[in-house]
């Protein structure tokens, strides 16, 4: 299993082969079917976060490990408009985008780590790690 | 173009969702099956989710709009078998399918659709 790989992220189809990818790595890596939905579930949501606010963009798959833990990080990143505000971006049920307004705090809630890095007219960068 | 077969069985639409769903493929099943309750004049809606792997919030909303369109257009829908790990999931993205109606599997679906026509007399809230 490669540790480190990049996907292109700019269709719906994309969005498959991403959750497809995603899970083969969980497996890899060991996590239970729980864990395997979890992470694959919050890939398919950033990954349409990606295209439809980022215009396009990528998504990084890397095992990582931590001491005698291994988990998976996945970023996701475009260079779209950006977000304005983080903070309410993050809330539950906010939308831009005529969605539910889930993606990007379901996705958090699904991840044991995650970071968001964001600047109006450069683009965003989500990174999300789930530790088995 | 890929779509997902629609089947009737007397006055109800049976659907099984075997594929990994990319979004323009929900976007057509929405479509196909609120046109085909018309013009079955479909009483009620079966979607089986059990080889679904995931249900993301647009899965997720594509499930409630089927479930709210064919409401409007006097058809019931429930949605059946699915699997544990997407129901755990689900929840903690913050997604409970308000409204949409849900079974264990296929048999308990069914049960439950000819539940709600069963009222008589055109009166078919038997919801809660």
């Amino acid at each position: 299993m490669p540790v480190d790989e990049t996907l292109p992220v700019r269709s719906s189809h994309d969005i498959v082969i991403v959750r497809q990818v995603v899970r083969s790595w969980a497996i890899e890596i060991g996590f239970n079917l729980v864990e395997q939905t979890k992470i694959v579930t919050a890939a398919s949501e950033l990954a349409r976060n990606t295209i439809d606010h980022g215009g396009g963009g990528t998504a990084r798959l890397q095992s990582v490990r931590d001491g005698g833990r291994s988990g998976l990080r996945l970023t996701f990143e475009d260079k779209g408009p950006g977000i304005v505000d983080l903070n309410l971006a993050l809330k539950d049920g906010y939308t831009t985008g005529g969605g539910l307004g889930l993606g990007l705090s379901g996705a958090r809630r699904l991840s044991n780590e995650f970071d968001i890095v964001s600047r109006p007219g450069e683009g965003t960068r989500v990174t999300i790690t789930r530790w088995k | 173009m890929e779509r997902i077969p629609i089947l009737k069985m007397n006055e109800f639409l049976l659907v099984s969702i075997q594929v990994d769903m990319h979004d323009r493929l929900a976007m057509t099943l929405q479509d196909d099956l609120t046109e085909r309750i018309v013009r079955d004049r479909a009483r009620g809606v079966l979607i089986d989710i059990s080889s679904l792997e995931i249900v993301d919030s647009f899965i997720g909303r594509m499930i409630g709009n089927i479930a709210a369109m064919s409401r409007v257009l006097d058809a019931e829908t429930v949605v059946v078998g699915m699997r544990p790990a997407v129901a755990i999931t689900l929840v903690e993205l913050g997604l409970s399918l308000p409204g949409v109606r849900t079974s264990l599997n296929v048999d308990k679906g069914m049960e439950l659709l000819r539940a709600s026509l069963g009222g008589g007399n055109g009166h078919r809230d038997a919801r809660r």
